[in-house]
């Protein structure tokens, strides 16, 4: 299994009146009222001193993502934080997964090939990249793209960037979005065709058979822990029996919050109030912000209404604002304890989901620095060695979604 | 209160197939509705005791013909579209009446083919900017949130916005209401504002602009915007009653609008 060590880049030091004072964490939290841009740039410093540290201490990759005009994790670039890893990390044998640039929102979308290639050739052949729809807030609100045409420009944008990676002559393109009189890309990455592609999802049908036809690696990104999880990815993965495709656990992925302590008991006084901050303030999000009208097909908007599974959303939107340390523990939105807890925890979600890319939450919410590089070591050192095996015998040598040069090969390989 | 009568039209080569309700006898008029659908009201009911008015929904958002939003992709498609369908109704030199982003597009007509339009009513229109009075982003507010902009009566907003009790029907009011926001929120989104200031001068035929008093969402003051712009054009305002201002002052709005198109 490959072991992704995550980051949001959250804002740690929120008001503890927060999700009172303000409407949104995200597209209207007033900086000035909330920060400062030199305590801003001691948390970028921290992130990258925190995912160079996990890439030191042996996790596969390290993962930054993009979002916007918020305090729940703000890199609007992370193909920055990416370079700066990049660079930090290229004499260990560490991922760079960019989980991702956000195509609809980059216009001309060639900036997201042109940059990936970059961090391709900074890296050595280490990346890993992710090319996401994005959030209703980034997109819609943030960027201004109008929700019907989000689908459709990603599409296009997707289209665009893997053949400006993959043509090796020159090209014209003539889309209903985007318009170039010549595409010729400056530079090319190292892997051939081009880096692995992940694309991040909620479990909407469109975006697998999206996945499925272009032969990416899933990932299901959600907070809410792997028992919601479960009905999704059974779904996934019945529906990728029907396309044809042999289980690969590689094929897919799933992000996950997680702390260690020496004891369950030590567990809970370090890291709950760092849980709670996060699902009390970092989602602290009004519900039809994540969903504008026209973000959805009018299929899948259609099919959410008339099957109930929109309202059992919103109803799991609007629950966890209740939920205790305990109730976050119980439905695993966050795995927390003992390592022997947090090793067992997330050995069963694996196998039962069959996932072979986790993506951990090494940092959630308020958690300080120090702490954050403790719950690092802890996972490196007590439940990194029981998860990275998994999987690999059956089907690491099927896995085509991960750079190749970074594949542990068996010992007799090339002999 | 006289009969509606509902066809589909199939137009733009045959890939928009939009509903049109007819009502009344007398003078055509063309009700453009806003950006949350057709909703055929009792102001629509009052200008059909002396007009026949015909309302066609905005492409995609017919039952049934949620794909016909596919096949325009800006204003200038729009404008096209819409006259074919002027042409296919039959209408020549048409009374328009627009509420809302409605107005917006019987404006972008009027100015594009000044030679159609035979009178112009514009309902609380949107279209123009002011940085002084920015329009609220409609599309993200709550539902109560979005009431409270809408209607200047909380009685009038709940008759219009509480959702039916059959959750079927609920269900179904939702869908339309989310894909008609989407369908026109290609046209509108992000900022109300697609240049229409610099064709507005093209706009020949007689136009009475209408607002409420209390319009909160896009508030009074854009009334003299509009009037500024059109040759001639005059404004009338009524009072107690807010953006949706023919659905809480229908009688009042239908008056107004009578009197200007019989004169």
């Amino acid at each position: 299994m490959k072991v992704t060590a995550f980051h949001l880049m959250p804002h740690r030091e929120l008001p503890d009146d927060f999700e009172k004072r303000y409407p949104s964490v995200w597209v209207d939290p007033p900086f000035h009222e909330l920060g400062t841009a030199e305590r801003t740039g001691q948390y970028y410093n921290w992130t990258l001193d925190e995912l160079t540290f996990a890439a030191e201490q042996g996790f596969d990759a390290v993962g930054v993502n993009e979002h916007h005009q918020n305090a729940y994790g703000y890199m609007p670039s992370p193909n920055l934080m990416a370079s700066a890893l990049a660079r930090a990390t290229n004499h260990l044998d560490t991922a760079i997964l960019v989980l991702g640039a956000t195509l609809p929102n980059v216009n001309p979308p060639l900036r997201v090939a042109e940059e990936y290639a970059m961090l391709d050739c900074i890296s050595g052949g280490r990346l890993v990249a992710g090319l996401p729809l994005g959030t209703s807030m980034d997109n819609n609100q943030c960027a201004g793209v109008p929700p019907i045409e989000q689908r459709p420009r990603y599409w296009e944008a997707h289209d665009l960037i893997l053949k400006a990676w993959k043509e090796r002559e020159p090209f014209a393109w003539n889309g209903r979005f985007y318009q170039y009189p010549k595409v010729n890309l400056w530079p090319r990455p190292i892997q051939e065709p081009h880096p692995p592609v992940f694309i991040p999802g909620v479990g909407s049908y469109s975006t697998w058979e999206f996945a499925a036809r272009h032969d990416h690696s899933y990932s299901f990104l959600s907070f809410f822990g792997p028992q919601l999880a479960k009905a999704i990815m059974d779904g996934f993965w019945e529906f990728s029996e029907k396309a044809g495709h042999p289980a690969n656990p590689f094929r897919a992925g799933f992000a996950q919050i997680v702390a260690v302590a020496d004891t369950d008991a030590e567990a809970e006084r370090l890291y709950k109030r760092h849980i709670e901050y996060f699902y009390n303030k970092c989602l602290h999000v009004p519900a039809q912000y994540w969903n504008l009208p026209g973000h959805q097909d009018y299929v899948s908007l259609a099919n959410g209404v008339r099957s109930g599974r929109s309202l059992k959303m919103l109803d799991a939107l609007n629950n966890y604002k209740t939920y205790t340390y305990k109730d976050f523990l119980d439905k695993r939105f966050a795995i927390c304890g003992s390592p022997a807890t947090v090793r067992d925890q997330l050995k069963d979600l694996a196998l039962d989901l069959n996932i072979g890319n986790l993506m951990l939450l090494v940092h959630t919410g308020s958690m300080e620095h120090e702490l954050c590089l403790h719950n690092i070591e802890m996972l490196a050192k007590e439940v990194l060695p029981e998860l990275q095996p998994i999987f690999e015998d059956e089907w690491g040598q099927e896995n085509r979604w991960w750079p190749q040069r970074l594949l542990r090969r068996p010992a007799t390989a090339g002999v | 209160m006289p009969a509606t009568a509902e066809r589909s039209l199939t137009i733009w080569a045959d890939r928009v197939h939009p509903r049109v309700l007819s009502a009344g006898e007398g003078p055509p008029v063309v009700f453009l509705h806003g950006a949350a659908g057709l909703l055929w009201d009792p102001f629509l009911d009052a200008v059909a005791q002396q007009f026949t008015v015909h309302a066609p929904e905005f492409p995609g958002t017919s039952p049934g013909d949620h794909t016909g939003i596919e096949s325009v992709d800006d204003w200038h498609d729009l404008v096209v579209y819409y006259g074919e369908l002027l042409d296919e109704l039959g209408l020549e030199r048409a009374t328009l009446i627009g509420h809302s982003f409605g107005g917006m597009l019987a404006c972008e007509l009027a100015a594009a083919r000044p030679d159609c339009v035979g009178a112009l009513v514009l309902l609380a229109p949107a279209g123009l900017w002011r940085d002084e009075d920015p329009i609220p982003a409609f599309l993200t507010l709550a539902p109560e949130d979005l009431a409270a902009v809408l209607y200047h009566s909380p009685e009038v907003a709940a008759a219009y916005m509480t959702p039916p009790e059959d959750p079927e029907l609920a269900g179904e009011a939702m869908i339309a209401f989310a894909w008609a926001l989407g369908c026109t929120g290609k046209f509108l989104w992000p900022i109300p504002d697609r240049g229409l200031h610099k064709r507005l001068h093209r706009v020949s035929a007689p136009t009475l602009v209408v607002w409420g008093a209390e319009d909160q969402l896009i508030v009074p003051a854009y009334a003299e915007e509009f009037r500024s712009r059109i040759s001639g054009a005059q404004v009338e305002t009524i009072a107690d009653a807010g953006h949706m201002l023919q659905q809480e002052q229908p009688e009042a709005t239908a008056s107004v609008v009578a009197e200007f198109l019989a004169g």
